[in-house]
């Protein structure tokens, strides 16, 4: 019994990880319908952002309070996700969906091997703000602060993008486009405005994932957006891509699902990558769409 | 169309060659992971090539020049960067690559243009076999496999084990397996194997497993970014487990990450800072700490090590020329590198000493050393 | 340049035909104009064109001949890389350029073509000793094949592997498709990396016979364009577009949209398993990390960058994919700069060839030849729909 609560917050704690980054992943394509393979790069350089503000290191003289650094990182990715869309997707709107890949491709590339140029290819530790490391013994239980830490960041996470995209205005924006975009222009909404922000905003999504998942696993490295970049676009493509909600229960059910498979198949945990895979075919084949997709425009 | 490009590309393979001067240094091809997957690796290994360099930069009176290819962490590109830098560059021999199948298709290069060629750090026994010119710095699995088992049983007294092995990696696979073997003869028992592929961070799941019957000793036969992860989420669920690793654990990450949680945590390697078993190897402490301003690790110094081979080779040749080194390299014995005393067999496998090291107030402190 | 009769699938305008219907534009008339087919030309101009390419491949093939025996083993290697990409580039191209699918997959079809072959040309005694871990498996164990039949049978396992992946995969459409082939790529992988008895998992297969050769590689871009460019130009060929320009409408036209589709991906998985094959032998060793979907990415990097849909752009990205990374190496190379040596940065390679890409496709959106194709014709460039 204590096992199964013990990997009930395993659980949690992971699935509320890949929830947390899958959000930011939705978020963009809803918007754009565009796979954004630099989206677990972005990230990276989230995570590399609160570092070194937190340590004092090249950005900042003085090593900052962690709230500070953590809201510094935040917005300075936002930014970079801006300047990202701006110069690499903007101008290729109306190029077919694949070239807009291959540039999604290609900065993903560049980060990864700006980072190793920049930062170094060696990874880096993070250091532990708060005491977040600290273990709570409950009887038999082990649960460390930051398995409680991380979904309730993931839920004021989803809060948030809940309100701005099903209660403000540039929400009420963000989802015309992404039904029609020439109508919505023809409408008057400023699409650039709109996906400039949305793109803001997904990129701050992914620097909070980046900090959480920095905090979690104690290190970063020009390279560590790769496999959240893979879960988050499983996870949103389970959910039903482009949906807020899908995304975050997508999270949950692939974390969930890799940790139940390890826990009672431990011979076959070899295959745990794989798994995630066989569900993601085995649901859309019942729905082509997701669990919560919609059909998508051709 | 298709003409014109390759007309093209031998145009400019051929204007290239035609740029080359008869050289006077003498040229060593350096082919590693600089980017991509294993970028860390390929760094490390550079790192301490380099400060190997600047150590004995010159042998026979001509200055050696480190020719340094990335291939990006792709085993098409290494292929070519090993033709690259034989046909090219003229080197005399090339040290690379970390990652074991990498070495294997540099490898195919080096016997078909017979140059020779020392892998500093890939420990796969399937790089040498039946290679007349590779050569590797480093000792194979099977022996650290060895050396962890006996270690367990002797000095722990570790009745109990589990190996917790990264099946994407072939050094990993292949140090479980020997382990096994070795712990299984000595009368130990495996009470689980573990898996998990390169890149996972999470763990627990499989740890939680042990909660309810730890082992003696948890083998964690991967590289130090997972084995500081899973020492930390060990101790995040209360495992006492005592933790053992190969040299793949070595770096002053496996500290910096791992925290508190990998103090007391074994791991077998091939040489100690502190007591160096050579001049070369004290000196070269020194020189890379004064050079990086960090610990030298495990991976740098067997990157030296290549490159101090090589050089031992083309003295004792007293020529740079590919099969004279070969014949150097196969005669190498109790030769004095920086992580050992260092004899190359008939199968072009490294015999040296291992040492058994462990974190002590996050520090690396010298436990034992085993002899081949 | 004039237009084919219709006789392919009826419920298309020609400005779809184009194919350049794509974010509310319409292809400009100028470029309708060079809007053609693969199709035969007619009458003497056609002897002429035949006539041209068949001896500028017979040129080509002597001179890979030639090349294959000098010393130049870089340029050459550098080459057969490059022409083995063709082959995994055209055959891609098919799924993705002709037939419009978004597929992610041909790391998957050329694992499964480098290890079927690779497992059939090695020799016993080599297996025996490579096996450490686990036996191989029998009768495995004994099995030894010269290259050409294991070829096929690599080509033929990952075509089989078509067959079967090809009836869930073609059941979603669009981003979905690419997550799915996505996913099958890296089952294949893992796959392969836990299967010990038949692949040697991690430690991967070694002692390969070098049988690829630069020549054998070009004959293989030869049969693989003439396979696939004489599919194009048969109904099959225009099947395949409509469903790329309008799946509803080929549907409604009375196309088995299912069966096109499926065809269209086990004939490319065929050829992405020779290729893979091909490169097996020209490494000499296999591993499962050598087909991670980096691998898929190179080579959508080249299909799309040379023009998707156009096989003489997947032929020629393939070249400039392979040289191109050789060439600039250059920046990472020591300079000398008024008499003072500055050490290359080991890195800038990769950040000027992603920053690169992104250029190339902000100037050229749909790829270096876009749709397309070199002929003979001296009007130049043929265009394909």
């Amino acid at each position: 019994m204590d096992l199964i609560l013990q990997q009930l917050i395993n659980l949690l704690s992971l699935g509320s990880l890949y929830a947390l980054v899958a959000i930011g992943y939705t978020l963009v394509y809803g918007v754009l319908r565009l796979i954004n393979f630099a989206h677990g790069d972005v990230l990276m350089l989230g995570a590399y952002l609160a570092l070194f503000l937190l340590t004092g290191m090249h950005l900042s003289p003085v090593p900052l309070p962690w709230p500070l650094a953590f809201a510094g990182a935040v917005a300075l990715t936002a930014l970079a996700g801006v300047a990202l869309e701006r110069v690499a997707y903007r101008p290729l709107r109306s190029a077919p969906r694949l070239s807009l890949l291959i540039t999604a491709i290609g900065a993903s590339l560049f980060l990864e091997n700006f980072g190793i140029v920049a930062f170094g290819g060696r990874p880096l530790a993070f250091p532990d703000v708060g005491n977040l490391d600290r273990v709570v013994q409950l009887g038999a239980l082990s649960v460390p602060i930051l398995s409680l830490w991380i979904p309730g960041v993931t839920a004021l996470t989803l809060g948030v993008t809940f309100w701005i995209v099903y209660r403000s205005k540039v929400g009420m924006a963000m989802r015309a486009i992404s039904r029609d975009r020439e109508t919505a222009q023809l409408m008057g909404v400023d699409t650039n405005r709109v996906i400039s922000l949305t793109f803001g905003l997904g990129s701050a999504l992914a620097a909070v994932g980046g900090i959480m998942w920095s905090l979690k696993f104690a290190q970063v490295n020009p390279l560590m957006g790769v496999l959240p970049g893979i879960k988050a676009f499983v996870a949103a493509v389970l959910g039903g891509i482009g949906s807020v909600a899908g995304a975050a229960l997508g999270g949950f059910l692939l974390g969930g699902l890799e940790v139940l498979f390890v826990a009672f198949l431990p011979d076959w945990s070899g295959y745990r990558d794989a798994l995630a895979f066989f569900i993601l075919i085995a649901i859309l084949l019942l729905r082509p769409t997701g669990i919560m997709g919609e059909e998508l425009p051709e | 169309m298709l003409g014109w490009t390759m007309a093209a590309l031998l145009a400019l393979g051929l204007a290239q060659e035609a740029g080359s001067t008869p050289p006077e240094k003498i040229k060593v091809g350096v082919v590693l992971s600089m980017t991509g997957d294993t970028a860390a690796f390929g760094e490390q290994t550079w790192a301490g090539l380099q400060v190997a360099k600047e150590m004995k930069p010159k042998v026979l009176d001509r200055e050696i020049e480190l020719v340094l290819v990335d291939d990006k962490s792709d085993k098409i590109e290494a292929a070519v960067a090993a033709q690259r830098v034989v046909q090219r560059d003229k080197v005399v021999a090339i040290l690379g690559e970390v990652a074991s199948s990498r070495s294997m298709a540099i490898a195919s290069v080096a016997e078909a243009k017979k140059v020779p060629q020392i892998s500093p750090s890939s420990t796969n026994p399937l790089v040498t076999q039946g290679k007349r010119y590779v050569f590797r710095a480093c000792f194979i699995d099977s022996f650290q496999g060895e050396v962890i088992a006996n270690f367990a049983v002797d000095h722990l007294e570790a009745k109990t084990a589990v190996v917790f092995k990264d099946i994407a990696q072939d050094y990993s696979v292949g140090l479980a397996s020997f382990f096994k073997t070795t712990f299984v003869k000595r009368g130990g028992k495996i009470t689980q194997e573990l898996k998990y592929q390169t890149g996972d961070q999470d763990f627990s799941p499989q740890l939680t497993l042990l909660k309810s019957e730890p082992p003696d000793v948890i083998v964690v036969t991967g590289y130090y970014q997972e084995a500081a992860q899973i020492a930390k989420q060990a101790r995040g669920l209360g495992l006492k487990s005592v933790f053992l690793a190969g040299d793949g654990a070595e770096a002053p990450e496996l500290v910096q990450i791992g925290g508190a949680a990998v103090e007391g945590l074994y791991f077998s390697t091939h040489f100690d800072e502190k007591s160096a078993t050579t001049a070369l190897g004290d000196a070269y402490v020194k020189a890379f700490r004064k050079k990086h301003q960090t610990a030298p690790d495990g991976l740098g110094a067997l990157g030296a090590d290549a490159y101090f081979m090589l050089a031992g080779a083309i003295e004792q040749a007293g020529s740079a020329e590919p099969e004279k080194i070969r014949t150097a390299l196969e005669q190498l014995k109790g030769f004095e590198g920086v992580s050992g005393v260092i004899t190359v067999d008939a199968k072009h496998n490294t015999l040296k000493s291992a040492v058994i090291r462990t974190v002590k107030n996050g520090e690396f402190v010298y436990v034992a050393t085993v002899n081949p | 340049m004039t237009r084919p009769p219709e006789t392919g699938p009826p419920g298309r305008t020609s400005s779809s035909d184009s194919g350049a219907v794509s974010g509310g534009r319409v292809t400009p008339p100028a470029a309708e104009a060079q809007i053609s087919d693969f199709r035969s030309q007619k009458g003497s101009g056609a002897f002429v064109s035949r006539a041209f390419t068949v001896v500028s491949i017979a040129a080509l093939y002597y001179l890979s001949h030639r090349l294959s025996g000098t010393e130049a083993t870089y340029l050459v290697h550098v080459l057969t890389v490059g022409t083995i990409y063709a082959v995994l580039a055209t055959s891609y191209n098919l799924v993705n350029g002709i037939t419009g699918q978004f597929s992610l997959q041909p790391n998957a079809f050329a694992a499964i073509g480098a290890y079927t072959a690779a497992i059939l040309t090695l020799s016993p005694e080599e297996k025996a000793m490579t096996f450490i871990l686990e036996p191989i498996l029998p009768p495995f164990d004994r099995i030894q094949l010269p290259f050409l039949p294991a070829l096929l049978a690599g080509g033929g396992m990952a075509a089989a592997f078509a067959v079967l992946v090809g009836l869930p995969v073609f059941r979603v459409r669009g981003d979905y498709l690419a997550i799915v082939t996505l996913g099958f790529g890296e089952i294949v992988r893992i796959v392969a990396t836990n299967a010990i008895g038949l692949t040697n998992g991690a430690l991967g297969l070694k002692g390969l016979p070098p049988y690829t050769t630069l020549t054998g590689a070009f004959v293989w871009l030869v049969v693989t364009l003439v396979v696939i460019t004489g599919l194009l130009r048969s109904p099959v060929g225009r099947a395949w577009r409509s469903i790329r320009e309008d799946e509803q409408a080929a549907r409604a036209a009375g196309i088995n949209v299912f069966r096109y589709k499926l065809s269209a991906f086990v004939v490319s998985a065929f050829f992405q398993g020779v290729g893979g094959a091909l490169l097996a032998h020209l490494l000499t060793t296999v591993d499962p990390k050598q087909f991670n979907f980096f691998f898929t990415f190179n080579l959508l990097i080249i299909i799309v960058v040379g023009g998707l849909g156009s096989m003489t752009g997947a032929v020629v990205g393939s070249f400039l994919f392979a040289g191109g990374s050789e060439l600039l190496r250059v920046v990472e190379e020591p300079i000398t700069i008024a008499g003072r040596e500055f050490e290359g940065i080991p890195g800038l390679r990769m950040v000027i060839f992603s920053a690169l890409l992104i250029v190339i496709m902000l100037f050229f959106r749909r790829g270096l030849f876009g749709r397309r194709e070199f002929s003979w014709s001296i009007r130049g460039w043929r265009g394909a729909a």
